[in-house]
């Protein structure tokens, strides 16, 4: 029996248990191609089932209290300063012609090529106790450390203050797109209807804008969960430091996905909200007219404190932190540049690539799925997947490693009983199982991105284009994609970047022989060898910033009328 | 792009049949260990294939890999975690007289399970100008109120804090050493954070004026090119804790051969290869640790501090009470 | 400044291109006025010189006694009072019908803006809409959303932007008429822009006819239709064609279509060479008449038929009438004209 005939049969098997609910053959393989996806969450929340009562009273004397009030800390903190080091620059920039505008619109992406842990060893190596600036200023002023109060970077706060600087930039993206579309005519009514500026942002533009933000901030508080680097170099005991105690230091694997799955608790709460309010409101154009978008010239006061608070985040995330990092690189960089490093170069670009490429397609075939169909399974499954980046990335690593090596072990045996043919570890130990990971954990941002850009465009247009005689591919093609393309360009770099960056599940995962610029400088910075690791660092900032600054560009492109 | 294509395939596949190589599972970091595997490759041709990690979460790894695991050699940093491997079963015995005769078999397994291969101490640093010398006597001592906010000590999720404390469980019982670890959480000048040199560069500004550390990193830091680092770290000095009692603790580096292991007889072979006069001398030199071959004379900085009495208790134990180790620091607030 | 609305001598270019020119006019209170013409007229451009969105170049703008836009001088949009109903509505889509309509009066006490929109709600009917968004609205609604929006705050002058071209057609007439009532109910001074003439009839007390950026006549529709002053307004308003003829005298002019006398009399002198506007409702059908044409073309226009008809000179007319005179194509018929009005231009005003 050939494949095709295999596979037709099995399909039509399929609708006819099926009865009522008619699935498309594209709609069932992408429901199997979805749940593949599912696995590690499944895991992980199928841990849940099982007790482990005692190390569990352990965790509740002790440390759960600290990982819950920490991490709900992080996620407050974190959460309100990304949203106004987001939201503000974005409506300015949007708005208003100041000194530098045109630069500060893609320069304050900057930050975001920069992963939490390098900016927290650069501004630890600066401004810690031992390091130069409270170094020189005892010097100068003869005082000793217990005589002066300086802000304790390794704290917290720190913790907070570092990650709102590398995170607000997913706010401030969403914004940014979402101010541009507005039709001006909105903000144009209100003024006749009395209000001022302030009152125009604060009634109309931010409210219509809240869908978007609030899907970077959910970006956001989902990243500041996952984040491990930080806080354990900060020594903040977070869920994430929990989880990998428990699961590596207890070695209780159980307990370990057990912290995880009320990780995801935070999420889908998180998850729950954002929908709801999505729900509420329908967010299509205000208007389909739009009339060129004539930036204010702002008179010198007003420019000058635009300037400051666009240029703050920029200064702070960005410029210092790089700058220390440049200074020691360039201490360091005639035995750092050797071929080990450009090996480690090519590897961590083309991996980033080829995942975000990746995740892209996958995110392009699931979101339209769902548009095509009222399935319930089909909404299910999306929003499912999305619970994945709220896995740390260990957590993920394993939740991946299980399946897969039982996969291998069972076609290994499978194998060498009837073809006495031992084929090893296939897929466990090689790129393909890294790349999983990556997906599971990074699919979440490519689908966010590409749902809210396809949700502009009315489905009447699409019923347009059938009248017409288009197919689906071809509406995908000629009406869907250039009106996105700002969209899908963001969803390909955020996916880029972020893998650029990861840590936990490459360290875990990787093959052998292979290692990239993240798990170069981890391993250097932890080995409290951070001018070592400044040269890989500023490598992965770098890589990270073409993308950023070609995104910027193609969001102002895609507004129709603006210049 | 096409060729970016073909470099992932190539990377993907890498099932390729080789000449002799053997496949290591390595918790030291690549910069430590990779000088000294490059060069055993120089000398036998076996080509070295290297992961660097946690070890926990290799153990892990060859607890889910199980007989289709690729690695024969799991390489660690403490003790605790060799026992832990062996437990799990993830090791097998390995009859090797040139590791037998190198090694003191107190810092081998008993059942010939994995090797110790180089030695460290966690010993305490303090600042000369701030702390008289005599005061200092052993890690018990350190619970004494007069330390009070005087001590930095790094996070209890560190591996060799962890085993400090297994050792001091196993000489003096969980209830004394709780009541031992609850006291010196108190004298903690901080709360923990950083490493090893954190803590030392913390004594030498005036954080603190004591510090618990591995003493390579003093080492290291003494030699380091980095100048804020030598100066730290000659405003500091050594001091070997608990002479007159049962020594200053000390932990091994080590490894063993995986149970599965495909390439068994390289694995051997590298193995007998980081216990020969070389590699020993190496692990002294380039790490400044101590060669757990006890005919090695070590590196310069190592002699400035004298002979030392380190604690000859069992490794094995070390194992044995990380678990209750764990517990009680997450009981007594050492974060 | 007795007028609410007074325009003088506004003139506005942007990037180079002189979007309006010399404009000047005013509007008193209550007053409901149209700025008619076509696509690219400027007419837009002016409204929004009004509202405060362009600064002019040359000219002034006063809004009830107060100098809005001067050369250098520019009242921000926010601070002149005014009311604004966009083409599209832009009603906000995250507030119901009701905060929308109250976004404006955000200063006031709240039972002064509960009585302020319970009588706009029952001025424009919206009782059962009150809480809906939007999205959930029919456009004539939305509409009337619009107006009580615009209208809640008391602005001094309402500037409609072609607020029925997203309307069904057959509405738009009627939809004017009661709009108009609204708007002296409540007394409001109003501006529209259309392009479309039945609306601009339906509506205004007074209409300006724009063409390329300048006011060409600013007078009620009556005189519009019967007095155009040049050409351009009789091209642009109603129908109809010129036809050549020769002053008789002050008020008549000799034409191929026989003498035609008008009322008011004009400059041209005795025998000179002028064209005459000739509407279709000024050309009868007379069966007794002994001056036919032949119908060469027909528009069924429900009460009337357009018929196009060709004289036996070769003269194009049109004529308006009744429906029930169902004349076949090419048939001769019987006209005659009778014209009050008696408009006539010189050639070269024609091509003007």
């Amino acid at each position: 029996m050939t494949f095709k005939n295999f596979s037709e049969s099995f399909y039509s098997l399929l609708n006819l248990n099926f009865g009522l609910l008619k699935f498309s053959r594209l709609n069932l393989t992408l429901i199997i191609l979805a749940l593949f996806f599912c696995i590690p969450v499944v895991i992980v929340c199928g841990s849940l089932f099982f007790p482990a009562k005692d190390i569990w009273v352990h965790l509740i004397d002790t440390v759960l209290t600290d990982y819950i009030f920490n991490s709900l800390a992080l996620l407050i903190g974190v959460g309100f300063f990304s949203l106004l080091l987001g939201v503000i620059p974005a409506w300015l920039v949007t708005m208003y012609q100041f000194p530098m505008s045109r630069y500060l619109e893609w320069a304050i992406l900057l930050p975001m090529s920069m992963p939490a842990y390098i900016i927290a060893y650069s501004y630890t190596g600066t401004f810690d106790a031992a390091g130069p600036v409270q170094t020189i200023m005892r010097e100068l002023t003869g005082w000793e450390y217990n005589d002066y109060w300086f802000p304790e970077i390794r704290s917290l706060g720190g913790a907070i203050a570092m990650l709102s600087l590398v995170l607000y930039p997913y706010v401030y993206l969403l914004a940014r797109a979402s101010f541009i579309e507005q039709s001006i005519c909105v903000l144009e009514v209100s003024r006749t209807l009395g209000c001022n500026a302030i009152d125009a942002f604060r009634r109309v533009a931010l409210p219509l804008a809240r869908p978007a933000i609030i899907v970077g901030l959910s970006l956001v508080l989902m990243e500041t969960l996952a984040d491990y680097g930080t806080v354990q170099y900060f020594g903040v005991s977070a869920f994430t430091t929990g989880i990998f105690r428990t699961w590596f230091g207890m070695d209780n694997s159980l307990v370990a996905a057990q912290l995880s799955a009320i990780l995801l608790l935070f999420v889908v709460v998180f998850l729950y909200l954002e929908r709801r309010s999505r729900k509420q409101l329908a967010f299509h154009h205000t208007s389909n007219r739009y009339s060129p978008l004539l930036k204010q010239k702002l008179k010198s006061s007003s420019a000058f404190f635009a300037f400051v608070i666009c240029f703050a985040p920029l200064l702070f995330g960005f410029i210092l932190p790089a700058s220390f990092l440049g200074e020691w690189a360039i201490s360091t960089y005639s035995e750092a540049l050797d071929i080990d490093f450009y090996i480690l170069l090519l590897n961590s670009l083309s991996l980033a690539f080829v995942t975000a490429l990746l995740a892209l397609v996958i995110a392009l075939f699931l979101v339209y799925m769902n548009r095509n169909s009222h399935l319930f399974i089909n909404r299910f499954l999306v929003r499912f997947i999305s619970l994945g980046y709220a896995i740390p990335g260990t957590v993920i690593a394993v939740g991946v490693l299980i399946p897969f090596a039982w996969f291998d072990n069972r076609l290994d045996e499978f194998l060498t009983l009837h073809f006495n043919f031992s084929s090893g570890l296939l897929i466990s130990g090689t790129l393909f199982i890294l790349i999983f990971a990556y997906l599971v954990r990074f699919l979440a941002v490519s689908i966010n991105t590409v749902e809210a850009a396809l949700e502009k465009i009315k489905l009447e247009m699409d019923e347009v284009a059938k009248t017409a005689g288009m197919s689906h591919v071809s509406i995908m093609r000629r009406i869907h994609m250039p009106i996105m393309r700002g969209s899908l360009l963001t969803a390909l770099l955020l996916v880029f970047v972020d893998v650029l960056k990861e840590l936990p599940a490459t360290l875990i995962l990787r093959p052998f022989n292979f290692n990239t610029l993240a798990v170069r400088t981890f391993e250097l910075a932890n080995e409290e060898r951070l001018a070592e690791a400044a040269v890989p660092a500023l490598a992965i900032v770098i890589a990270g910033i073409i993308p950023v600054i070609m995104i910027s560009n193609s969001i102002s492109r895609s507004r129709p009328g603006y210049e | 792009m096409k060729k970016t294509l073909t470099i992932i395939i190539f990377l993907i596949f890498q099932q390729l049949p080789n000449a002799a190589e053997v496949n290591v599972y390595s918790a030291r970091k690549e910069t430590l260990i990779k000088p000294l595997l490059d060069q055993f490759t120089r000398d036998t041709g076996i080509r070295v294939n290297l992961i660097t990690g946690k070890a926990d979460i290799f153990i892990k790894r060859l607890e889910i890999e199980g007989e289709n695991t690729p690695a024969d050699i799991l390489l660690t940093i403490d003790a605790a975690r060799l026992v832990r491997a062996k437990e799990k079963g993830l090791f097998q015995e390995v009859i090797s007289d040139a590791l037998n005769k190198v090694i003191p078999n107190y810092f081998r397994d008993i059942d010939n399970h994995w090797f110790g291969l180089s030695l460290r101490s966690r010993v305490i640093v303090f600042a000369p100008d701030r702390v008289n010398k005599e005061e200092l006597i052993d890690y018990l001592d350190l619970a004494n109120s007069k330390w009070k906010g005087r001590i930095c000590v790094r996070s209890s999720s560190n591996i060799y804090n962890q085993s400090l404390v297994a050792s001091l469980i196993a000489h003096h019982g969980i209830n004394k050493i709780e009541i031992w670890a609850s006291r010196l959480v108190e004298n903690f000048a901080r709360p923990s954070k950083g490493g090893d040199r954190d803590q030392i560069k913390a004594v030498a500004i005036g954080v603190c004026d004591i510090a618990l550390v591995n003493n390579y990193y003093l080492a290291g830091m003494l030699e380091s090119s980095q100048e804020y680092e030598t100066y730290a770290a000659k405003k500091v000095k050594l001091f070997w804790p608990d002479q007159n009692g049962h020594g200053a603790h000390v932990n091994i580096s080590g490894a063993g051969v995986t149970k599965y292991a495909k390439n068994k007889e390289e694995a051997i072979q590298l193995l007998e290869y980081l216990v020969t006069d070389k590699a020993q001398q190496w692990y002294s030199d380039i790490n400044y640790e101590y060669a757990v071959n006890p005919e090695i004379k070590n590196t310069a900085i190592l002699g400035i501090w004298g002979v030392f009495k380190s604690d000859d208790l069992n490794l094995s134990l070390l194992g044995r009470y990380n678990r209750d180790a764990v517990l009680l620091m997450d009981r007594v607030g050492w974060k | 400044m007795n007028n609410a609305i007074e325009i003088k001598e506004l003139s506005l270019s942007i990037e180079g291109r002189q979007i309006l020119e010399n404009i000047s006019f005013g509007l008193g209170e209550i007053g409901i006025a149209c700025l008619l013409g076509p696509s690219g007229c400027g007419k837009t451009s002016l409204l929004r010189c009004i509202a405060g969105f362009e600064e002019l170049n040359y000219g002034e703008v006063w809004i009830k006694g107060i100098i809005a836009s001067k050369p250098n001088h520019h009242l921000p949009v926010e601070q002149r009072n005014i009311g604004m109903v966009f083409q599209d509505y832009v009603l906000f889509p995250h507030m119901s019908v009701t905060e929308n309509i109250i976004f404006g009066l955000k200063d006031q006490r709240a039972t002064r803006i509960k009585e302020r929109l319970d009588e706009l709600i029952e001025l424009f009917a919206l009782e059962k809409h009150t809480r809906k968004y939007p999205h959930q609205l029919s456009g004539g609604q939305q509409q009337r959303v619009a107006l009580a929006r615009a209208m809640a705050p008391r602005p001094g002058v309402l500037l409609l932007d072609e607020p029925f071209a997203s309307l069904d057609i057959q509405l738009r007439e009627q939809l004017a008429r009661e709009l108009r009532s609204i708007l002296k109910q409540d007394g409001i001074t109003t501006i529209m822009v259309t392009h479309n003439q039945l609306e601009a009839f339906a509506m205004a007390d007074i209409i300006g006819v724009m063409g390329d950026g300048k006011l060409r006549q600013w007078d009620t529709a009556f005189n519009l239709y019967h007095e155009p002053k040049t050409s351009y307004v009789a091209n642009f308003i109603g129908e109809g064609v010129f036809i050549k003829g020769e002053v008789i005298n002050s008020i008549e002019v000799k034409t191929d279509i026989g003498n035609i006398k008008g009322h008011i009399p004009h400059n041209f002198e005795k025998g000179k060479k002028v064209r005459v506007l000739i509407r279709p409702d000024d050309i009868l059908h007379d069966d007794d008449s002994k001056v036919t044409a032949h119908v060469r073309g027909k528009a069924f226009r429900g009460a009337e038929f357009l018929y196009t008809l060709e004289t036996k000179n070769g003269l194009y007319l049109q004529s308006l009438v009744p429906s029930h005179h169902d004349h076949p194509m090419n048939e001769p018929i019987g006209i005659k004209t009778e014209i009050d009005h008696l408009v006539i231009f010189t050639d070269e005003e024609i091509s003007i």
